[in-house]
């Protein structure tokens, strides 16, 4: 496409300018007298922008890029040690927390433990001691009891034998009236 | 008025004659003198402050580095550092010489055969002489893809010969005319501007100002692809193939 235009800008050229001198003697680039002064300083130009380029400019940019480029990943270095750094401390402290949950509920264990074995020792020496006293108040008991039944009979007797004594007016002898009672009592059953 | 083809012409500003060569000091020089100038100052006046956090100078200039040696390291890899600098120094010629030309009244050395060829000529030579010092013999390989068969042989080496020798051509030949085109066009133009007076100037005047700005894309452009193309015969001839 290039070509085309370039053959329609030389058409139009022509049209244009007509005879113009630059025409006339064809086109400057075809001058080859003018070539060897192009070359020369083309070559000149060219060494001496190739040496500045490659002695002054292109370290020049190279070294600020690097220095970019390690202060950014000196930075990330940095970034990802603090990252492990924390995660340590992370892991540190969760360890810790473990730590102290297990050791909380060791002494929570421990100690519920102590208190139901010492509630139980007191618990049984309590109903120890209760029985004890349980057992000593029967006992007391039936031995009142058993007192008291034994003088009943005595005193059965002796209302008995006072009792006789108003109807009858004389004291029957001891021997009968306890006779007599027992066996009013076995009657009764 | 000046024809559309004055703008190429060549005229000794200080003559010189070295033992029997004319080697003047002339306007073309002078706009490639211009141009390393304008680079240097560019590239080192932007780097003075070396800042961690570039400026928009600065930023420029790392962008320039970066994107040629993206380029070199994509097409040509990690052998291709050696050369960064001058396809570097390659890349930023033809661009400032494209870029100053389009300023009016200034000279355009891209827009002239001879430049554009003398430059083809030497990346051609430089990189046949780089695959000849690593390959030696092997280098003949280029010229017999792998794979073909032996009978194809006689067709096939001269085509790949004489596509070969048609690099430097096909290479100066695209920078040369499309920057003579573009610049002709201009000033084509330009020419009718004032014929057509106040009335019809405004057309062709319209036309210039989208022809610029399509100029400026042509101008990167085409100092791209020599670049690219460099890179490439690089990479041939250090990988073959």
């Amino acid at each position: 496409m290039r070509t085309v235009l370039t053959q329609a800008a030389l058409l139009v050229a022509a049209v244009g300018a007509g005879t113009g001198p630059a025409l006339a003697a064809g086109l400057p680039q075809l001058d080859a007298s003018k070539y060897p002064s192009m070359v020369i300083w083309l070559a000149i130009s060219f060494a001496v922008l190739y040496v500045l380029m490659a002695r002054v400019a292109l370290p020049r940019i190279a070294r600020v890029l690097e220095e970019r480029q390690d202060r950014i990943d000196d930075n990330l270095g940095k970034a990802a040690s603090l990252k492990a750094e924390a995660e340590t401390a992370a892991e540190a402290y969760e360890k810790a927390l473990a730590d102290a949950r297990d050791q909380a509920q060791e002494i929570l264990h421990e100690t519920s433990q102590r208190l139901a074995t010492t509630a139980a020792k007191r618990h049984a020496e309590v109903a120890e001691r209760l029985t004890g006293e349980i057992e000593a108040a029967e006992e007391r008991i039936a031995r009142a009891k058993q007192e008291a039944l034994s003088h009943v009979g005595e005193m059965a007797a002796g209302v008995v034998g006072e009792a006789t004594a108003k109807l009858l007016g004389e004291a029957p002898d001891e021997k009968s009236v306890s006779a007599a009672l027992m066996s009013t009592l076995k009657g009764r059953g | 008025m000046a024809g559309p083809l004055k703008q190429f012409e060549v005229n000794a500003l200080v003559p010189v004659e070295l033992g029997g060569v004319d080697a003047s000091f002339t306007n073309a020089s002078l706009f490639m003198v211009i141009a390393v100038l304008a680079i240097t100052f560019f590239l080192t006046v932007s780097m003075r402050r070396r800042s961690l956090v570039p400026g928009r100078w600065q930023s420029l200039a790392e962008l320039s580095y970066e994107f040629i040696a993206g380029m070199v390291r994509d097409n040509v890899g990690s052998e291709g550092r050696r050369y960064f600098p001058f396809v570097f120094s390659l890349f930023m010629f033809i661009l400032f010489g494209n870029m100053i030309g389009l300023i009016p009244y200034s000279f355009t050395p891209t827009s002239h055969i001879i430049v554009t060829f003398a430059m083809a000529i030497f990346v051609f030579v430089g990189v046949t002489i780089v695959a000849i010092i690593r390959h030696r013999l092997h280098f003949l390989s280029f010229f017999l893809p792998p794979g073909v068969p032996v009978v194809m042989a006689p067709i096939l080496i001269p085509i790949e010969i004489l596509s070969y020798l048609s690099r430097p051509v096909s290479l100066s030949i695209r920078l040369f005319a499309n920057m003579m085109a573009g610049h002709t066009m201009l000033k084509v133009f330009a020419g009718f501007v004032v014929p057509l007076g106040i009335i019809g100037g405004w057309a062709p005047l319209a036309v210039d100002v989208a022809l610029t700005g399509f100029e400026f894309l042509v101008a990167f452009l085409q100092a791209y692809v020599f670049t690219i193309l460099t890179c490439l015969y690089l990479n041939d001839a250090i990988h073959l193939h």
